[in-house]
C-alpha cells in the first residue's frame, strides 16, 4: 500500500467517523439547534443530484445530450423505474440492463 | 424527540432476540447494498487503487457516496489530500443530523459504545434503527445487530468486487461507472415529490453542470452543495434565529 493513498483513506476515515459521532457529542444534552436543520434539510438532495447530473450528461468530461450517451439513455430508463417503483435493486437492474444492451454485451 | 426513555426497554424479547432482529430487519437493505459494494470493488481497481488499499477504504471509511466520490477523483488522477477529505466531509454532514436524531436515545450508553455504534450508522443501518425506535423503543443490540450486518456485507463485497476488478480486464467498457449515479438516482428520486426539493434539484443541477464545465476538480460537487444548501435555507426561512 502506497503511504499517500493510505493517508488520504485514513483522512477520509476520520472525518467520516467525526460526523457520525459528532453529534453525539455535541447536541446530546440541547438537541440540534433548528436552524441546522432547516440549513441542512435539502443538502442531501443538493449532493445526490451533483453526482448524478454531470455523471449521466458529461460521462467522458464534455457536455453530450445525444443518443450516443449511453449513460443518459440507462440513467432516464434508471429514473423512470426509481420514479414509478422505488425499488433500488429494480433501479439497477433495468439500468444496467439498458446499459449492456447498448455495449451489446448480450451477444 | 423521546429524551427520557432507558437505554433498556423494548418489546421484552431478550437482548440476543434484539440483536438478530436487527440483523434481520437490515437484510432487505443489505441485498440494495452489495452490488453497489461490488461496483464499488471493481471500479477501485480500475481507477489504479490496490485491492489492499480498496478493502482498507471499506472497513476504515465504510461510506458508500463518499468511497465512489473518492474513487471517481482517484481515476481523474486528483492530487492533494484537502481535497479528498473536504469532500468526504461534505457528502457525510448528513451523519450530523442523523446522529442528533439517534443521540437521546444513546446518552445512557457508556461512551465507547456510543462511538462504537456511531462507527456503523449509515444511511441503511440508521433508518432501521430509526424505525424500529419510533415503533417500540431503542436497543443497542438491535443497533449492533443493524449496523454489524451492513458493515459485513459492505466489506465482503468490495472484496468479491476487487476480486473480479482484477479479473475484469477493462470494466469501463461494460460501462461498470453507471453503478454510481444509478444508485444515487435511485436514492433522489423520491426525495422529488416535494416542491422544494424538486427546486433544489434544479439548482444544484444547473449549479454542478457549469461547475463541472469549467471549475477544476471536483469542486463542482461542492459549489452545488453550497447552491443547494443556500436554496435549502432560503426556501425553509433559513436564518439563526428562533422559530
Amino acid at each position: 500500500m502506497r503511504t499517500e493513498i493510505v493517508g488520504i483513506i485514513l483522512g477520509m476515515a476520520a472525518v467520516t467517523f467525526l460526523t457520525r459521532f459528532g453529534a453525539l457529542a455535541l447536541f446530546h444534552r440541547t438537541g440540534i439547534p433548528s436552524w441546522f436543520g432547516r440549513w441542512c434539510r435539502h443538502l442531501p438532495t443538493g449532493i445526490l443530484t451533483a453526482l448524478v447530473v454531470p455523471g449521466l450528461l458529461m460521462p467522458s468530461g464534455q457536455l453530450d445530450i445525444s443518443l450516443n450517451n449511453h449513460y443518459l439513455l440507462a440513467g432516464l430508463a434508471a429514473a423512470f423505474m426509481a420514479y414509478r417503483f422505488q425499488n433500488i435493486l429494480l433501479t439497477l437492474g433495468v439500468g444496467f440492463g439498458v446499459m449492456f444492451s447498448l455495449r451489446g454485451l448480450w451477444m | 424527540m423521546r429524551g427520557e426513555e432507558s437505554v433498556m426497554e423494548g418489546t421484552g424479547i431478550s437482548a440476543y432476540e434484539e440483536f438478530w432482529q436487527g440483523s434481520r430487519d437490515t437484510l432487505p437493505l443489505v441485498l440494495g447494498a452489495i452490488p453497489f459494494g461490488i461496483t464499488c470493488g471493481v471500479m477501485g481497481l480500475a481507477a489504479g487503487l490496490s485491492g489492499g488499499e480498496m478493502m482498507l477504504m471499506s472497513l476504515t471509511v465504510f461510506a458508500g457516496a463518499a468511497q465512489f466520490i473518492s474513487i471517481t477523483m482517484f481515476s481523474a488522477g486528483v492530487s492533494g489530500w484537502g481535497l479528498y477529505v473536504f469532500t468526504t466531509l461534505l457528502v457525510n454532514l448528513r451523519h450530523l443530523l442523523m446522529g442528533a436524531s439517534l443521540a437521546p436515545h444513546m446518552t445512557r450508553l457508556p461512551l465507547a459504545w456510543q462511538a462504537v455504534l456511531a462507527f456503523g450508522m449509515a444511511d441503511e443501518t440508521y433508518a432501521v434503527t430509526m424505525n424500529r425506535t419510533l415503533a417500540t423503543g431503542y436497543h443497542p443490540n438491535y443497533h449492533l445487530g443493524a449496523n454489524l450486518t451492513m458493515y459485513i456485507a459492505w466489506g465482503a463485497s468490495t472484496a468479491v468486487g476487487a476480486l473480479a476488478g482484477s479479473m475484469i480486464p477493462n470494466p469501463l467498457d461494460w460501462g461498470l461507472d453507471f453503478a454510481m449515479p444509478a444508485t444515487f438516482l435511485a436514492m433522489l428520486i423520491p426525495r422529488l415529490k416535494e416542491r422544494r426539493s424538486l427546486i433544489v434539484c434544479i439548482v444544484s443541477a444547473v449549479v454542478a453542470l457549469a461547475g463541472a464545465l469549467w471549475l477544476p476538480g471536483k469542486w463542482y460537487i461542492i459549489a452545488a452543495a453550497a447552491a443547494a444548501m443556500l436554496a435549502g435555507g432560503i426556501l425553509e426561512g433559513g436564518g439563526t434565529c428562533a422559530d
